[in-house]
């Protein structure tokens, strides 16, 4: 059994307007700490103006093994792109 | 910020194994083929894990007793500036040993254990680092020769096949190109200075100039794990090829700065963009990674001690965080 801190993953909001994307981890004792480490690690130049930290312990991911399942049914549903329908060129604002 | 060609040094990884597992690495192998990236969950070649897990957590060694050499001279940076800056590179270093050890993590290492092969000297760094740094003109050419050779190592690995180190190496590159160029700054500043400075530029040259250039490694000749590294992309370029390109842009610079080079043999081949340069020493690079370097007790020393003067912080910190969990339960 492993002594380190317990990890959370960061994601950090570039600037406003814009969604939070992970960036990496880091190991803390609480969140608070974890938001201080995340400061230090990934945001010396500016690169965010808000971070959310979540224990790495927290998150449940799909399984690679089951992408194919779970992503392959959308393949052949071409109809829910826009580009799928033949419009005349004379037709104009659609 | 600092690559040696470290995956040549370790124990043999070949791959092997059942049937099955035929199968499986065939798949890998294509995904590889294809410029597809490997995240942490996917299946992947056991020995390919041990690569990356030996050469990313040598990489983030490699940063942390980075840190080293350099924090030496934070005291005694000549003007407010130059501190300031060394300040920030220092803890630049730092942040790049982080987020590299963070990426090794997601293969199944604990950051204890990496932590642990370092201090009980189990695993290598870069054996730059076990050189001092005697006089502030070190402080420039670390910056200029050993950060430039290190920016010529990790720009191919930003196209690394795994993922969370290609990340980590865009992320870290993004802040090397101002540790070599205030390196260079520095170089010039003293190389344009009085002639005692000029004279200090030229010795810190002399010194730092093979140690940085077999920062890349040993000849593709001698390097017996560059072929698999490559069928990975892990490693997208020999050892030979970037030291040739090193050579091949700094040349010119120590030029400009009206340094010179310490190799006799080192001339510009005709009608061709290439240097020729002398036979490299390799018997002291050996000697160095095996421990006999200037520096490599005073370095691990110095790691240990951090290590150890810091447990009690770690626990108080833990402790704290455990009591309120406490109390924040209770009140629940």
């Amino acid at each position: 059994m492993s002594n380190d801190w317990p990890l959370f993953e960061v994601f950090i909001r570039s600037r406003a307007g814009l969604e939070h994307k992970h960036v990496g981890s880091v190991h803390a004792t609480d969140a608070r700490m974890a938001i201080e480490h995340a400061r230090d690690v990934y945001t010396r130049r500016q690169e965010g103006v808000s971070i959310w930290v979540v224990r790495s312990s927290d998150i449940m991911a799909s399984d690679p093994a089951e992408a194919d399942s779970l992503f392959e049914p959308a393949r052949d549903k071409v109809y829910r792109h826009p580009t799928f329908y033949a419009i005349p060129d004379e037709v104009k604002n659609l | 910020m600092y690559t040696q060609a470290l995956d040549s040094l370790g124990k043999d990884c070949l791959p092997g194994g059942s049937a099955d597992s035929a199968a499986l690495e065939a798949r890998f192998q294509a995904r590889v083929d294809a410029d597809e990236k490997i995240e942490p969950k996917d299946w992947m070649p056991d020995a390919y894990r041990q690569t990356l897990i030996r050469q990313i957590s040598q990489h983030a060694h490699s940063e942390i007793v980075g840190m080293l050499p350099e924090g030496n001279w934070i005291t005694r940076a000549p003007t407010l500036r130059r501190k300031a800056v060394l300040i920030a590179k220092v803890q630049d270093e730092g942040g790049h040993g982080m987020y590299l050890y963070s990426a090794a993590e997601t293969l199944g290492i604990s950051r204890e254990q990496m932590i642990e092969q370092l201090l009980a000297g189990t695993a290598k760094y870069s054996s730059i680092f076990n050189y001092p740094t005697l006089t502030w003109a070190d402080i420039g050419a670390v910056g200029w020769l050993v950060d430039g050779a290190a920016i010529m190592n990790q720009i191919p690995i930003c196209r690394c096949s795994y993922g969370p180190y290609a990340r980590a190496m865009v992320r870290i590159c993004k802040e090397e190109s101002f540790h070599q160029r205030q390196g260079f700054e520095i170089m010039l500043a003293l190389a344009r200075g009085t002639p005692e400075q000029h004279q200090m530029a030229q010795d810190a040259l002399n010194r730092w100039w093979w140690p940085s250039i077999m920062m890349f490694g040993p000849s593709d000749t001698e390097s017996k794990h560059t072929a698999q590294s490559m069928r990975w992309k892990i490693k997208r370029f020999t050892n030979d090829e970037l030291r040739q390109k090193f050579i091949d842009i700094t040349a010119p610079q120590a030029e400009f700065l009206g340094l010179r080079i310490p190799d006799a043999q080192l001339r510009k081949e005709e009608g061709s963009e290439h240097y020729h340069f002398g036979t490299i020493d390799w018997s002291e690079f050996q000697a160095v990674l095996k421990g006999n370097g200037p520096c490599n007790r005073e370095r691990l020393e110095a790691r240990r001690s951090a290590h150890d003067d810091g447990r009690w912080v770690r626990e108080a910190a833990a402790a704290h965080a455990e009591k309120q969990r406490a109390r924040t339960a209770k009140a629940a």
